[in-house]
């Protein structure tokens, strides 16, 4: 049986910049966006080859914003992977899209073109919150679109919510969960607003000032997983509650390790063992540059990222499997860690070792101790 | 050679007025090295010191000059270090010289620092003759530094040459001039063997190399030699001379000529700088003047960051020591840090010297604790204790009183900035004494100082308070009786005993907080929360708390790009390493330096 890949499209355009995010995009018109797809095309039809002995089980087409382009520019990419890659039996294919840049039409197209899922961005229900975050969207926008996405056909729908926005309460965030929760979408993506270096929002929010404090950062934190959890979504990962069996398939292969490929700027791939990252030079990408940085892995950090990449997930890694691939136990590895941890309270160990509620919350502090 | 056509001599001069300059001027000139060999700064040959622009270790050069009156002379140039921690270095070298050069910047004129080492060049009987320096600076006034000179330091200035040694002008004036004013040396070379060591090296081939000045006699291979004031006895392998940047064998050393010994020495404590060097068959009757055993006047424990590094530490100490005979240390252990030393030092400056050549040439990684001076600690039962580490005090019932070294300080400043400087000087517990204006813009401030209150920042205070204008030097005046108390600071309810330090009582409660404060910063989150305290005889004074840490996670995290998580958890765990374990919190190294920069803000 061929190994599973799966294949990330990274679409790097917004209609504007949110003054939060740090992620590679840019504001181009429709022709730029065509002469992107064009390179897209020139990039996967050059690397395609090298997967011949894997099938694809999840593509994923992130941003940016994906459902911002003409609908042909992701028609077209689909049926360039159906025609050069071979697929599973059931792909996971999702699409982001804004709830400002979506409508039917474009909906049934993905619908078309085989992807099955879609994810949208709605981060609140207050509209206030969503133009401190410099959103384009209303809170009736969203609703129009989840509406338009439902219609189109999509039965496995995500929503992307964010707490400690700035001039955020809590009990308006509870509103947001309730709203959420009612639209009964099948996976919810729930993440605390990150004030990144070299965002608007990092001079904005140096001090910390019009942001909610940390004790009501980490109450809606807490919030979060209890609210969820009481409406049937449980969280199989730090960010991502679902429906029991509506866990994202390409997210948790990044926390598993399976291999995957991205194609367009910026994007990360990992496959025989090595990482590679493209540059985020929109200009020299469209000139035909799809140079990356390449890493090998050492054995030291694969077992690395095995640790701190498996925890992430509720369910945590598997101290055989871990024997299995590197030959040697986890606690042979990690000497006292182990111990120490789980004696803190923040990680139980059985035949797996997974973050505990506690855990997870400090989840970077017990992650950097499987860092050799 | 001949003695009558030896000269010995150094060149003394303020930070920046162009001694090293003038000296590879000088090395050009005299024509044993090709411009090609030059080096930027021949003499300062040490990374740090030429970064710092000062010089720490006294090199030696000798040369040939060829002079007009068509006779060649050895020019034996001694390089003299410019801080005035390094005081008794300076003197030692002094001593091995017959004559200096005083290099005066034209611009700048005579500085605090100029004046203490001249004085203590003509304490030692040195013919002093200056030189006016950077004369082609736009902004030079040669006449007003000469008029300066005169009244300032005495001496005759002027036919004082007016050169620049940065565009090489006059430098011969220089040159015929130490032939004519540097007198001969006039030692016999009959007499029974008299050397002065003035500095050593350790050669990992040839041990230590002592650098000595002949006094009297002659040393060669094969001579048995005792260094007087300690004792050894050895027997001479090699002597010769110093070329510019290497060793020159040669047959013999005699009377009124510089040059090195090697004799195998292993035991670096067996060649203390001032001591003097004879020979054991045929001993002089008695030592050179001037030998003292160096005082330290600054203490601090030094670690090692990881404790199994403790014996690199050693060795490390060891070989610095052999170039460094200034630096003192002992093992001492700390319940926080471990095993480390007790290391003494001449200044604060010599500290931070010792301290990053442990790092950059050992490459070590050090925790150091804050810098105390020597107390003198009176006890209840007539004992008197010398104090350098704070966590030995005994408990105040047995203490009567205490004493603190108290230094002279002399500082020359421009006058618009007197009245900051004054202030300074009242913060730091000075006490005022003179005030003499040595021209119209600029005075002489003479103070009484406390010693504690100079070795953690005053240089820095003192230059931003007179924007740079202010020069300092300072000696030990004696020891006065004081109100001292020991600051202590209890990280998570327990004592930690390397951020003790000992502090005058009305400063405890300013000097506590701002403790206090600092460590809260410095201090990462735990688990749990930490009570962070400053206490004084068990008295609270000073409280802050490091909240406990709830959450720790990168929610949002783009799932294909792992090389970023990961970078970050490694910073995190990098984080982890350079921490001490004190009970069951985790504080970083640099806290414990933090108590050194307290009055930055």
């Amino acid at each position: 049986m061929k190994n599973k890949i799966g294949i990330y499209i990274h679409v790097p355009f917004c209609t504007g910049k949110c003054a939060y995010c740090d992620f590679v995009s840019f504001v181009k018109d429709a022709e730029t966006q065509d002469r992107y797809f064009a390179m897209l095309k020139k990039e996967i039809g050059t690397k395609a080859d090298r997967f011949n002995d894997y099938v694809v089980d999840t593509v994923f087409f992130g941003g940016g914003t994906p459902s911002l382009v003409s609908e042909k520019n992701i028609t077209g990419i689909m049926e360039l992977l159906k025609d050069r890659f071979s697929f599973s039996e059931d792909p996971e294919i999702t699409i982001e899209a804004n709830p400002n840049s979506g409508d039917i039409n474009k909906f049934r197209a993905y619908r078309e073109a085989g992807i099955n899922r879609l994810s949208m961005g709605l981060q609140s229900s207050v509209d206030s919150e969503l133009k401190a975050l410099s959103r384009l969207h209303t809170y009736d926008e969203f609703l129009k679109c989840f509406d338009a996405g439902r219609n189109a056909g999509f039965d496995n729908m995500n929503l992307d919510i964010m707490s400690a926005i700035p001039g955020q309460s809590i009990s308006s965030y509870e509103k947001t969960l309730e709203r959420v929760v009612r639209l009964d979408p099948e996976h919810i993506s729930a993440y605390s607003l990150i004030i990144e270096e070299g965002t608007p929002f990092f001079e904005r929010y140096k001090d910390g000032r019009g942001l909610p404090t940390e004790e009501e950062d980490r109450k809606m934190y807490a919030l979060t997983r209890e609210f969820l959890s009481d409406y049937g979504y449980s969280r199989y990962e730090i960010s991502n509650y679902s429906k029991a069996g509506f866990e994202c398939r390409h997210n948790l292969s990044y926390w598993k390790r399976i291999p995957y490929v991205g194609f367009g700027i910026a994007a990360a791939s990992l496959y025989d063992e090595k990482r590679y990252i493209k540059h985020s030079d929109l200009e020299r990408y469209l000139k035909g540059d799809f140079s990356e940085e390449e890493e090998t892995l050492t054995p030291t950090d694969r077992m690395e990222e095995f640790m701190f990449l498996g925890l992430r997930l509720t369910e945590g890694v598997s101290k055989e499997e871990f024997y299995k691939t590197f030959g040697s136990s986890i606690e042979e590895e990690y000497p006292g860690v182990l111990e120490k941890l789980s004696g803190q309270g923040l990680l139980k160990v059985t035949d797996r070792v997974s973050l505990t509620e506690k855990g997870m919350d400090l989840a970077n502090y017990c992650m950097s101790e499987f860092v050799k | 050679m001949n003695q009558d056509h030896i000269r010995n001599f150094c060149i003394i001069a303020h930070i920046d007025h162009g001694k090293s300059t003038l000296a590879d001027r000088i090395i050009e000139r005299t024509g044993l090295l090709t411009s090609r060999e030059m080096q930027a700064q021949v003499l300062d040959n040490m990374d740090l010191e030429r970064e710092r622009g000062i010089t720490i270790k006294a090199q030696t050069v000798r040369t040939v000059y060829k002079a007009k009156n068509g006779e060649e002379y050895i020019f034996n140039l001694i390089d003299t270090p410019g801080h005035v921690d390094f005081n008794y270095e300076v003197s030692r070298s002094l001593a091995a010289c017959d004559g200096a050069i005083l290099v005066v910047d034209a611009a700048q004129g005579v500085e605090a620092q100029t004046l203490a080492n001249v004085y203590l060049a003509l304490d030692h009987d040195l013919e002093v003759f200056p030189v006016i320096n950077k004369i082609d600076l736009p902004s030079a006034e040669p006449e007003k530094v000469i008029k300066e000179i005169e009244d300032v330091i005495g001496i005759e200035a002027q036919d004082a040459p007016l050169i620049s040694a940065k565009n090489g002008i006059n430098i011969d004036d220089v040159l015929e001039r130490i032939v004519e004013r540097v007198p001969a040396p006039s030692g016999s070379a009959d007499a029974p063997l008299q050397a002065l060591i003035f500095d050593s090296l350790y050669d990992s081939y040839k041990g230590v190399i002592v650098f000595v000045r002949v006094v009297n006699g002659r040393v060669k291979k094969g001579d048995k030699i005792l260094m007087m004031a300690t004792g050894a006895v050895e027997e001479v392998v090699e002597v010769g001379y110093f070329g510019a940047g290497q060793f020159l064998p040669c047959s013999e050393l005699s009377a009124g000529e510089v040059g090195y010994i090697t004799a195998s020495i292993k035991n670096v404590r067996e060649t203390a700088v001032g001591d003097t060097v004879t020979n054991n068959e045929r001993p002089c009757s008695e030592p050179l003047p001037g030998y003292k055993k160096v005082q330290s006047m600054v203490y601090c424990g030094v670690y090692p960051a990881d404790g199994a590094k403790y014996p690199d530490l050693r060795d490390a100490l060891e070989k610095l020591q052999l170039n460094d005979a200034s630096l003192f240390y002992e093992p001492e252990t700390s319940i926080a840090l471990g095993f480390g030393f007790r290391c003494g030092f001449l200044g604060l400056l010599h500290l931070e010297i010792i301290q990053e050549r442990l790092e950059r040439e050992y490459n070590l990684d050090l925790v150091t604790t804050a810098p105390s001076v020597v107390y003198r600690v009176h006890k209840t039962n007539g004992d008197m204790i010398e104090l350098t580490n704070p966590s030995n005090l005994p408990s105040p019932t047995e203490i009567e009183y205490m004493e603190e070294p108290i230094v002279n300080a002399e500082i020359m400043v421009t006058t618009q900035f007197v009245g900051s400087i004054m202030e300074l000087c009242q913060e730091r517990r000075g006490r005022y004494i003179s005030m003499e204006y040595i021209e119209e813009t600029r005075a002489l401030l003479k103070y009484e100082l406390p010693l504690n209150e100079i070795i953690y920042d005053f240089f820095d205070a003192l230059k931003s308070r007179s924007r740079g204008y202010a020069s300092f030097d300072y000696e030990l005046k004696g020891y006065e009786q004081s109100d001292m108390v020991k600051l202590d600071i209890l990280i998570n309810r327990e004592e930690v005993d390397a951020l003790s330090f000992i502090v005058h009582k009305d400063s405890a409660y300013e000097r506590g907080r701002k403790m206090c404060e600092k460590l809260k910063d410095e201090i990462p989150r735990h688990l749990f929360e930490i009570p962070i305290q400053a206490a004084v005889g068990g008295k609270i004074i000073a409280r802050e708390t490091v909240k406990a840490m709830r959450k720790d996670v990168l929610a949002k995290c783009y799932g294909g790009d792992i090389t970023r998580k990961k970078k970050l958890l490694e910073k995190q765990k990098e984080g982890k390493k350079r921490m001490r374990q004190i009970g069951n919190v985790e504080i970083p190294q640099k806290a414990f330096m933090s108590v050194l920069k307290l009055d930055e803000e």
